[in-house]
């Protein structure tokens, strides 16, 4: 036992010798890769930034004596863009110049497509944030008159207990029928399927102002305002949206699972069931969760059938209620700044809510695995647009597939 | 009909069992005993006003692999389909002819297509395992569409994946999704699954055709194997593997947009060995096709 370790050792020094007497002649690798942003690129990229502003600076406003902001920057980006495929023209090649002139146009194409949203985000929380508040989450608008000043501004708890029941209805109501309607179109088919699918098109087109009316000559002339009034007129909007999304979604289940499940004998409504809408899953969840934020935002179709009230009613089958849509739409077009205020806090809630809806909806969504609601969390909170493909590998063959897609990228850069 | 629907137990871990006597066979098979032969006769097939087969007639005999061959677009896929009522499923699709399994007749209009399509399985060209199931529901989705109760799950599970020849390979991974599988062995899972219902025959649509030669090599040893058990009809562009797993092949044709038909059928060493018709010969020897 003793010699074979000794005999171990002894081949393992002569290995060693040998690999340090053939370290010397080992060739270097080079290793590339084409579509690297090194730091020089960057700072390439920063320098030119630089230099095509000061340019425009020279020119805009020391020699021409021009000014405004828009001007400045509509000018900057023909500028800048043209500086920098010349930079690169001359540092590399032609081909490289091209890719990143083209780069930075579809790059800056996308930022000034985000900036309305990005601003409008800035823009409700900065008016919104500084009035909302523990007190303005859980106190209603009782006993506040809107003249002259008050201590009491009053909050928004109202309108929340209004809006989450009213959608939560609209929702129990609209999202059942939607899904039937779209396997009805999509999967049942038959003679009908082209003019329900038109009318849900058309539904989809119509003002959400319609849907209000509507509701209003049917249920409100017979009965009265309530949250389940404006919760049917929100079904209605919701209905068109969640169908047609579900339709696609459903059409993207490949055809050969029907065919698999119809071969082992399914029912056409265990085919639905067991197959189609499972594998759809997430896809249904996202649709759904896009109807229910359509409707949590709608205004117009609750104008006239909740009316609106300043006291909590958290009955939404009987009397006025309240929703944060509305209250803001109300707030606003008071004449008392704390009042306006009060109504963008009304739509920061609203934004928040709507956001959260869409975070829950990454989370169901997601949630396959066995391992549930740990997996899912993890997944969102490493979402980033790239991700995708992750979770595309996931879908497609957990690890090995992740890997394997992973290397089909890396082959295809 | 409606005896086997009422009868759900019978598929519980019931071993396959030679002693049936065939010619006391006067409904269609009770679940689950052993292969049967299907006979089809006189077989026309349209699609819309084409017609897509003409008076195709073949006898896929029980506990053999018989091997469709034949050029793209000669039916052979259309007349698979034919045979577990699956070609209706189309719209446009209409047939003419009889399909006897064991002497009854799947067209007959007492038949329900669901029960025809039990006792006749399916495996598809792609690998289609139900993405949103494990494994071990995958397996056990035939009997779940068709409320198949069964105490002994994990018994049907075991034994139609180890027929599959997948059972060393997932037994420790039953709970995950079946599409984290490689193809070859999502299509040796959808060969499971098809068999775990205990079907009499197994329909195979170019089940290789998706894969690479390794695992086409593994699915050939497969087909093989449940051969014992059921009767395996095989559709196959690829000539070796139809000499490899088939004991009989129809050589099917269709030429100049007319429908599709039978040159020859028999054993698969006369087809391929000492085939009649000179057509055969050229298609087999690879000149066309």
């Amino acid at each position: 036992m003793a010699e074979t370790i000794e005999q171990l050792e002894q081949e393992e020094a002569c290995l060693e010798a040998d690999a340090e007497s053939e370290a010397p002649e080992q060739i270097k690798i080079n290793r590339i890769r084409p579509r690297e942003f090194k730091p020089s690129d960057v700072a390439v990229l920063l320098l030119t930034l630089a230099s095509s502003f000061s340019i425009l600076w020279i020119v805009f406003s020391q020699l021409t004596l021009l000014n405004g902001a828009l001007g400045f920057v509509v000018l900057w980006i023909p500028l800048f863009l043209g500086l920098y495929w010349f930079v690169n023209r001359q540092l590399f090649t032609r081909q490289v110049a091209i890719d990143r002139l083209i780069s930075s146009v579809v790059t800056l194409g996308a930022g000034i497509m985000m900036l309305p949203l990005v601003l409008l985000t800035i823009f409700v929380f900065e008016r919104g944030l500084p009035l909302l508040s523990w007190h303005a989450l859980t106190s209603t608008q009782q006993g506040v008159t809107f003249t002259g000043k008050h201590t009491n501004l009053g909050g928004v708890e109202h309108a929340i207990v209004g809006t989450l029941e009213q959608v939560a209805i609209a929702a129990v109501i609209g999202i059942p029928a939607a899904i039937l309607t779209a396997i009805f179109i999509n999967e049942v088919g038959g003679r009908f399927t082209k003019s329900v699918r038109v009318i849900v098109t058309a539904m989809s087109g119509t003002p959400a102002i319609v849907a209000g009316v509507f509701i209003y000559s049917i249920w409100v002339t017979r009965f009265s305002y309530s949250g389940f009034a404006g919760s049917l007129a929100l079904a209605v909007i919701l209905l068109p949206t969640v169908t047609r999304g579900t339709e696609e979604v459903l059409k993207i289940v490949h055809n050969d699972l029907r065919e698999a499940s119809i071969a082992l004998a399914a029912p056409q409504w265990r085919t639905v069931w067991s197959v189609v809408l499972p594998t759809a899953r997430s896809g249904l969840i996202t649709s759904t969760m896009l109807g229910i934020a359509v409707s949590i935002g709608e205004t117009a179709p609750l104008i006239m059938t909740i009316f609106g009230n300043q006291v909590m009613n958290a009955n939404p089958f009987s009397g006025p209620q309240m929703a944060l849509s509305l209250l803001a739409y109300k707030q606003i077009k008071l004449p008392i700044q704390s009042q306006i205020d009060l109504g963008y806090t009304a739509a920061l809630v609203l934004f928040i809510m709507v956001f959260a809806v869409f975070v829950l909806a990454r989370l169901f969504g997601s949630g396959r695995r066995s391992s549930g609601a740990r997996r899912s969390l993890l997944s969102f909170v490493r979402w980033t647009p790239g991700s995708s493909l992750e979770d595309e590998a996931a879908d497609q063959g957990g690890v090995e597939g992740l890997q394997k897609s992973l290397e089909k990228e890396e082959l295809d850069q | 009909m409606s005896e086997v629907s009422e009868r759900p137990e019978t598929i519980d871990g019931r071993l396959v069992s030679s002693s049936r006597d065939a010619s006391s066979a006067t409904d269609l098979r009770i679940d689950g005993v052993s292969a049967a032969e299907l006979d089809a006769k006189g077989i026309y097939a349209w699609f819309g006003a084409r017609m897509v087969l003409e008076n195709v007639d073949l006898v896929m005999e029980r506990t053999k692999v018989t091997a469709l061959i034949g050029p793209s677009g000669c039916g052979k896929s259309t007349f698979l389909r034919i045979l577990n009522r699956m070609h209706e499923i189309i719209p446009s699709a209409s047939l003419a002819g009889r399909v006897e399994l064991d002497g009854d007749d799947i067209y007959d209009p007492s038949q329900r297509a669901a029960t025809v399509r039990r006792h006749i399985g399916m495996v598809f060209q792609r690998p289609n395992p139900f993405p949103a199931m494990s494994i071990r529901d995958n397996v056990l989705a035939g009997l779940r569409f068709n409320r198949i109760r069964s105490k002994h799950k994990d018994e049907v599970v075991e034994e139609a994946l180890t027929k599959a020849g997948l059972w060393s390979e997932v037994k420790d991974r039953q709970k995950d999704l079946g599409g984290g599988l490689s193809g070859g062995q999502q299509q040796r899972l959808c060969i499971a699954r098809a068999l775990a219902v205990k079907p009499a025959v197994l329909l195979m649509d170019e089940p290789c055709s998706a894969l690479d030669p390794g695992s086409t090599l593994r699915i050939e040893e497969t087909v093989r194997e449940i051969a014992d058990d059921v009767t395996v009809v095989i559709v196959t562009h690829n000539m070796q593997q139809a000499q490899r797993v088939s004991d009989k092949t129809a050589f099917f044709l269709a030429q100049d947009g007319n429908p599709g038909y039978i040159v020859e059928a028999g054993p698969t060493s006369e087809i391929f060995g000492n085939p009649v018709d000179p057509r055969t010969a050229d298609y087999v020897q690879g000149r066309f096709g």
